[in-house]
């Protein structure tokens, strides 16, 4: 019986497994992770851009060495001369997979579907450098808003009778620029219809907010700024104006009379036409106006979130599977797109199979007919992978082979925007002493680090921005920097000595409290601590523990500042300081230190609106500069990319985003590949470069130009 | 017969009530949520994710809606799909919910995509633990103390002891370094599966090697294996008509909790092979929060062990008449 069994077994298995085969891709690379999803608007990860950027185009790419901007979609643009508004020209030429143009108003769509509360976007920030764009996200549709002359103002009943008021805060847009309100209503006070609730200067002449009812006005918002700016960074939550009694009658009157618009109604009507800074004059011209000139625009536009949906193809799967059209849109089948390449077939945690987009403009320079994505997230398997040739690229080799890599040829670790650092918790005794965190800064040995745990050539960081970033200079904390490695050491560590006595610690002080340095779960990160604590205890002699969480818990515990000291790292969305610095504001969400300094505040509001390159990029460095002084934050080193790549890949740079472009990607003819290995330095140790023969995948147009 | 499996029915909705439930709660307490990333989410984008997944609303109402089958969400799906008019909802109806994670696909297209890649990873490592584990069972019963037997229950024991993960290395070192036969990972065609089948069965078919041979010894020296003997059937009768079938019962009892086992234990063994099934989700989900898939996988394994341990229980009764339902 169990031979019967047996046979059985085998038989059904191997039918199993031979139903879902297919044929090898003419290039296949390992993502790492399964993406989490393929709609642009909700995407925030690495796998997730490396699929979009082969399967949609957004109006710019990028090149795939300098990471300049390049025309996608649209074939050229300008910038209006106080480099605040975008003009696209969109080709005419672009595609989607449907066969239908790709529009202007495909971007609108796309863009305000983006910016919408209701889709969720992670990323809806990275829009908010159009005019208008914070106030589209954060409005909420439970808020009404009048509408008449007296004055911008929503509404939202918190009970019968009991509602509270507020700006409508892009109606006061126009104000912004150091204004301030004057508060008229005073606790208790009964107002009467048309009365004037608060005042604000309006040229030469005064703007009030009326009431369009009458009132009792229960209580003055008692954290209400009196400065415009600071109320209409949050017109539509914590910055509301009172909370009124309202007979709930003539609330039911002015609503009837279409007096009240609920908020969905307000943002198309309102909002968008006028505030929002988007527009489509035709088909192929698409006007973006922006909040203040922001110099990378161009990336931010070159960059996933960014990329058009089509909105026929969402309509019709809306109206086709009204519950579930989130998914069957998603679908291979249904999915239309604008790339070089289309979804072809997908099984979560194994695959993603892209073929090559008959409908994209430029099919002609795209080389492979198809490209298997897949999802291998043991790293020891994607290297195996790699190593029996069934892989042509992976991003991350495990640590340990990373010395047997170095002399060969597929493995070449360069510069990548990313940053290791320890935050210490500001809010905590005794890491709310500037001192003590310089200390413990100065006594760690950034090179062992480096040269001993991360190995792929990762340079020892004594400040937050990598370099890499055009004319933004590499700024450091103070350190010795004799040259001398072991002179420098000591000298670093008598004077962390020194500041930690002056802080009232070690001989003669109080003794340092044991503390903790919290990392999640990861061979490298513990490998790490154990140096940095190490050497605390070495130089310092202080006592620390190390303590490791699983991930999300770990990330529960640094949201909440439930940590002394805790590892972190940062990857630069952009190539500009901005992504490194604007995240440590007072009370930033990704600032988790507690560490707050007003002038660094000042400097960083000024640079988003600093409109003088030079000027601005010189604030980002005194920015920088005070960060680094304080230190709420250790840095440890500048990261490398590992990439390991099949030589015979044309088409593949490495640039400081770590950003790779599967257009422009083909495979070398063997005289290519001899030159390009001519090139090599010496003592480069060759590998096998498994590929098909002679150019087979590299279009004419790019054979010879290489 | 329809008693015991009446009776078994109605277990098996209070169990399954008490595991979801259990299970729901549980997963909610840990800290941490789905969508907490590296980069923290600016509070008003943070909300309306919250609201969109109904995570904003009192866990009691949470369970409900998950449970169902009414829809709580007066709005219906309360965003740009949907009109509202759903008015059924949750596990009950059979719908577990779209993944938290794998946000293109619901989880019962998750599991509806990797249960059977597990399946069949899972019978061709019953297979190879059948063929393995009962073939040197028997034979170390018959030839007992003789060197055959020492050299089998040493690899038995070595079965056992070693993790299936190191069993996968060594495999991969030989069968694709050493000797270029097997891909080394993937998924795609029967090749891909042998290594994997043949690491995920290794410990299965060592524990039913050592069953197998207790088994038979014992009945080996039954009375009634003597009279067959007596009567001068040969020893290949004696052995597959009356020997095996009682020497087997350890071993079909064992089935029911090993195939479950082997069908959703293969995590490691699916990571370190990369194959796309359902055992990679029991330890990501949780780590990922992906609640609804968490949710799912956890309740296709109590239905697996459930089920298939009822099997086990009808397989005893025709195996040995003296076993009846009732007292099981």
């Amino acid at each position: 019986m169990a031979f019967a069994l047996l046979g059985l077994a085998g038989v059904l298995a191997l039918g199993l497994a031979a139903g879902t085969r297919l044929a090898p891709a003419d290039m296949t690379y390992n993502n790492g992770a399964e993406v989490s999803t393929l709609d642009p608007a909700t995407v925030s990860g690495v796998p997730e851009g490396r699929v979009l950027k082969a399967i949609f185009e957004g109006l710019c790419v990028k090149d795939p060495r300098t990471l300049e901007p390049l025309p996608g979609v649209a074939e050229a643009w300008e910038l209006s001369a106080d480099r605040r508004t975008y003009t696209f020209h969109l080709r005419a030429d672009a595609r989607w997979s449907n066969g239908d143009p790709v529009t202007a108003q495909d971007f609108l769509f796309s863009w305000r579907r983006f910016l919408h509360p209701a889709t969720a976007a992670e990323y809806a920030y990275q829009l908010w450098y159009v005019r208008g764009g914070e106030q589209y996200t954060l409005l909420d549709d439970a808020l009404e808003y009048v509408d008449g002359e007296e004055g911008p103002l929503w509404f939202q009943e918190l009970a019968p009778g009991r509602v509270r008021v507020g700006f409508a805060g892009p109606e006061l847009e126009v104000l912004a620029g150091g204004r301030t309100l004057r508060v008229d209503a005073r606790d208790g006070e009964r107002v009467a219809r048309g009365t004037a609730l608060c005042r604000y200067p309006f040229g030469v002449d005064e703007q009030g907010v009326y009431l369009p009812c009458d009132a009792t006005v229960l209580r003055v918002n008692p954290a209400l700024s009196r400065e415009v700016d600071e109320v209409l960074a949050d017109p539509c939550g914590a910055q509301w104006l009172a909370e009124l009694e309202v007979d709930p009658a003539a609330l039911a009157e002015l609503r009837a009379a279409g007096r009240l618009l609920p908020g969905a109604r307000y943002r198309r009507e309102v909002v968008e036409p006028h505030l929002l800074g988007l527009s489509a004059p035709d088909a192929r011209t698409l006007v973006v106006a922006l909040k203040a000139p922001t110099p990378y625009f161009l990336q931010i536009v070159a960059f996933y979130p960014l990329f058009p949906v089509n909105r026929r193809n969402l309509d019709e799967a809306r109206e086709r599977w009204p519950g579930d059209w989130e998914l069957r849109w998603m679908r291979p089948e249904n999915l239309v797109t604008n790339g070089p390449y289309r979804i072809e077939f997908r099984r979560v945690n194994d695959r993603i199979r892209l073929r090559k987009s008959e409908t994209y403009w430029d099919a002609a320079n795209v080389a492979f007919d198809s490209i298997d994505v897949l999802a291998v997230d043991h790293l020891g398997t994607s290297l195996n992978l790699y190593l029996t040739g069934a892989l042509d690229w992976i991003d991350r080799p495990i640590t340990n082979v990373i010395p047997r890599l170095m002399p060969r040829e597929d493995f070449d670790p360069q510069p990548y925007l990313g940053s290791y650092f320890y935050r210490f918790n500001t809010t905590r005794p005794p890491f709310d002493d500037p001192r003590v965190r310089r200390a413990l800064s100065l006594a760690v040995d950034r090179r062992a680090i480096v040269e001993k745990i991360t190995k792929a050539g990762e340079r020892a960081a004594w400040g937050l921005a990598p370099p890499g970033m055009g004319a933004y200079p590499t700024v450091e904390t103070a350190h010795a920097r004799s040259g001398d490695v072991a002179a420098d050491l000591a000298t670093d560590v008598a004077e962390a000595r020194r500041l930690l006595a002056e802080a009232g610690f070690g001989p003669g002080g109080a003794e340092f409290p044991t503390f903790e340095i919290l990392y999640n779960t990861d061979q490298t990160h513990k490998d790490i601590a154990e140096v940095v604590a190490s050497e605390w205890k070495q130089h310092l002699g202080l006592n620390v523990k190390l303590l490791n969480q699983e991930w999300k818990v770990y990330l529960d515990s640094q949201k909440n500042k439930d940590y002394d000291v805790c590892r972190s790292a940062w990857i630069g969305d952009y190539a500009d300081p901005n992504t490194f610095l604007d995240m440590w504001v007072t009370d930033g969400d990704n600032n988790r230190t507690g560490w707050s300094n007003a002038r660094y505040d000042e400097l960083i509001r000024q640079a988003a609106a600093e409109s003088d390159e030079a000027a601005r990029l010189a604030q980002f460095v005194e920015a920088e500069g005070l960060l680094l002084e304080e230190l709420p934050i250790l840095p440890l080193y500048y990261y490398s990319t590992r990439n390991l790549v099949n030589p015979r890949l044309g088409g593949f740079h490495a640039n400081v985003l770590d950003e790779h472009f599967p257009k422009f990607w083909y495979w070398k003819s063997d005289a290519e590949l001899a030159r390009d290995r001519a090139a090599l330095p010496p003592g480069t140790v060759l590998v096998d470069a498994p590929g098909p023969a002679a150019g087979k995948y590299a279009p004419a147009a790019r054979t010879e130009d290489r | 017969m329809l008693r015991f499996l009446l009776r078994r029915a109605l277990w098996f909705a209070v169990t399954l009530w008490v595991v979801v439930t259990v299970s729901f709660f549980l997963m909610r307490g840990v800290r941490g949520g789905p969508f907490d990333g590296e980069r923290a989410l600016n509070p008003a984008i943070e909300r309306n994710i919250a609201a969109r997944y109904h995570l904003d609303w009192p866990l009691w109402k949470q369970y409900l809606q998950y449970v169902g089958p009414l829809n709580l969400d007066e709005h219906g799906p309360r965003f740009l799909g949907g009109d509202g008019s759903e008015l059924l909802t949750g596990i009950t109806t059979g719908d577990f919910g779209p993944s938290f994670k794998y946000r293109d696909f619901s989880v019962n297209d998750v599991i509806g995509q990797s249960l059977p890649i597990s399946v069949s990873l899972g019978f061709i490592a019953l297979a190879w633990a059948l063929l393995l584990g009962l073939s040197s069972g028997i034979a170390s019963a018959l030839w007992r103390g003789s060197r055959t037997d020492v050299t089998l229950r040493l690899a038995a024991t070595a079965g056992i002891a070693l993790p299936n993960f190191t069993v996968a290395g060594f495999l991969v070192i030989g069968f694709v370094f050493l000797v270029p036969l097997l891909p080394v990972a993937g998924y795609g065609t029967w090749r891909h599966l042998v290594l994997p089948g043949f690491a995920l069965g290794a410990p299965f078919a060592a524990y039913i090697s050592r069953l197998t041979r207790t088994g038979m010894l014992e009945v080996l020296s039954h009375d009634y294996i003597r009279t067959a003997h007596a009567k001068g059937l040969p020893p290949r009768i004696v052995l597959l008509r009356h020997a095996i079938k009682g020497g087997l019962l350890p071993v079909i009892s064992y089935l029911g909790p090993a195939t479950a086992g082997i069908l959703t234990g293969s995590l490691v063994i699916e990571r370190i092979f990369a194959i796309p099934g359902t055992g990679s989700h029991f330890v990501n989900s949780a780590l990922n929060r992906d609640y609804t898939l968490a949710m799912g996988v956890t309740i296709l394994y109590t239905v697996l062990v459930y089920g298939l341990n009822t099997l086990v229980d009808l397989a005893y009764t025709l195996l040995d008449p003296r076993i009846e339902l009732e007292q099981s």
